[in-house]
């Protein structure tokens, strides 16, 4: 259980290779596609936002990788693995939080460990470890509903944490905050990344956000969604929110927000779910 | 205090409650001993409450009245027992399975308008004993609450959480065990609590037509001897009974669903 942590830090484990990937959506008449014919590879450790506009199919790619939505043509992989339906490998923060509302918080984080059949005893000390980690010390008997909605996302990011997935898969995590919580929040995230460097791809389409937290930004056209841009940031690690006064973060936001721009008069399309059409 | 109904104090609105109901039992005291007559409605026949008081004290004193409560109390448990287990078995499989839902709804649908009590004829001629028949009123009078709660809860479960679950490792049993029966917990025990009262009500009528012992046979016992005091006596337990049981539901329901309540939840 262990040894993946050894995996991540020399950057071995988390590659994640997206060939050619279309998905539709919906049936009969109302099919359509989300996405097309995407070409994207992501290394080990790196942490890549997916940007654009509403309903251009980033958050209906996520839910492909985490196994949740199939794919209809190409070729989705992790470490070489085809995805074939969900898996604790494949961590999933959603925008909204799917803690379980009858546990405690120290009960949630510890669930993936519950199901892995680990006793009671080491996974609640493991659970107690890793909302350490994200700094909720003190709030293990909490229900979720006594939570913020800051405090709430970093219960479901420990939840995924504690099963030391390969990648880990955010959902516009912090869309749902306030200004100032969403700010604090991108912040944790940087923190807990830097102590556990993993894969991460996270879907937003907020400009700010992916220019301060990624490596690299991968913008995507409205629908069907295709790849129009793939940008390696340049700032340093730590960043801090200083950043977005830099007049080279102030120069590509202006680039991107140009990238996504809405035709005259086009109205922004519905947000998909990462779960794909309602039933 | 910020608007005037607040500014009451909590003695004096119970207060106020109380002599409400001291109120009504005055005016009843007075309606039966001047056997006033209201032309639709008459209270020539109605004892007063002094009387009833009499009659419950009386009654208190025998043991007719344990013998009574008990054999009532063990037909709602058994037929409403019964019918908690089938129906939420039955709740569940409809709500997870299509198939279970093609194959097994259609039937309860047809049965399901019939009231409970219209069965009483045919569950004589079908049960070889009238107590097994008054059982299975009870029963049948709890299922369909039951069932139809369970499906609404079990079929609405959040698909965000299962999903959530999937994720983190769950398969199709925890899935069950984890997500789909703690979500669907509320719904089921609103039908547990619909259930209840619906269960009470058939039994009485039950034991009215076909019973020995019981309260409902107890209560029209009364009338048929002309003891009108006793009928209200038998009334009034049958409310307690009735009061009582959704009182331990609700308790129950609180004490296993914490997280419902989360003043007590730390």
């Amino acid at each position: 259980m262990n040894i993946r942590v050894a995996d991540i830090s020399t950057g071995s484990v988390g590659r994640i290779d997206i060939a050619d990937v279309s998905i539709s959506l919906g049936a009969g008449n109302d099919a359509f596609e989300a996405v097309s014919g995407l070409d994207v590879a992501i290394a080990p450790g790196e942490l890549v936002c997916i940007l654009g506009p509403s309903g251009c199919g980033k958050s209906t790619l996520l839910g492909a990788l985490a196994g949740h939505l199939p794919i209809t043509a190409g070729r989705l992989t992790v470490d070489g693995q085809t995805v074939q339906g969900p898996s604790p490998d494949r961590g999933m923060v959603f925008q909204q939080h799917t803690l379980f509302p009858w546990k405690r918080v120290r009960d949630n984080v510890a669930f993936g460990p519950k199901m892995r059949g680990l006793a009671k005893k080491e996974r609640d000390r493991a659970a107690d470890a890793i909302l350490k980690l994200v700094g909720l010390s003190g709030f293990e008997t909490f229900y979720p509903a006594q939570l913020s909605g800051g405090m709430q996302q970093r219960v479901e990011i420990a939840r995924v944490l504690i099963n030391q997935p390969r990648v880990l898969l955010m959902d516009e995590p912090f869309s749902a905050l306030d200004a100032q919580t969403r700010g604090m929040m991108q912040e944790v995230l940087l923190d807990i990344w830097s102590k556990i460097p993993i894969t991460t791809v996270f879907v937003t389409h907020d400009i700010d956000e992916a220019l301060f937290l990624a490596d690299r930004i991968v913008v995507m056209s409205a629908r069907p969604g295709r790849v129009i841009e793939d940008i390696v940031l340049p700032f340093a690690r730590p960043r801090s929110q200083e950043l977005v006064t830099e007049p080279e973060f102030v120069r590509l936001k202006r680039h991107v927000m140009q990238l996504l721009r809405r035709p005259e008069g086009a109205e922004p399309l519905a947000r998909l779910s990462p779960l794909g059409a309602p039933p | 205090m910020a608007t005037a109904i607040q500014t009451r104090p909590a003695g004096v609105r119970w207060l106020v409650r109380g002599l409400s109901i001291l109120a009504c039992i005055a005016l009843w005291q007075v309606a039966s001993t001047t056997h006033a007559n209201l032309g639709i409605v008459t209270f020539r026949n109605v004892p007063p409450p002094v009387e009833v008081v009499q009659s419950a004290l009386t009654l208190l004193r025998s043991p007719k009245l344990a013998a009574h409560i008990t054999s009532s109390l063990w037909r709602v448990f058994a037929g409403y027992g019964a019918a908690v287990v089938i129906g939420v078995i039955l709740g569940f499989a409809i709500g997870r399975s299509r198939a279970a839902s093609d194959l097994l709804l259609p039937p309860l649908e047809l049965l399901r308008p019939i009231p409970a009590v219209a069965w009483i004829p045919l569950s004589i001629l079908m049960f070889p004993s009238s107590e097994l028949s008054m059982i299975y009123i009870t029963f049948i009078g709890a299922l369909f609450p039951i069932v139809l709660n369970t499906v609404h809860g079990v079929a609405n479960v959040d698909r965000r959480l299962v999903a959530s679950a999937r994720s983190l490792g769950a398969g199709e049993l925890a899935i069950l065990a984890e997500v789909v029966l703690p979500d669907a917990a509320p719904s089921i025990v609103t039908g547990l609590a619909i259930g209840m009262g619906t269960s009470w009500f058939c039994l009485v009528t039950a034991e009215m037509i076909s019973g020995q012992f019981g309260i409902g046979y107890y209560t029209w016992e009364a009338y048929t001897l002309q003891n009108y005091a006793d009928i209200i006596v038998g009334m009034l337990i049958i409310g307690l009974l009735g009061m009582g049981s959704s009182w331990l539901l609700t308790t129950a329901g609180r004490l296993l669903m914490p997280w419902r309540s989360p003043k007590v939840a730390r």
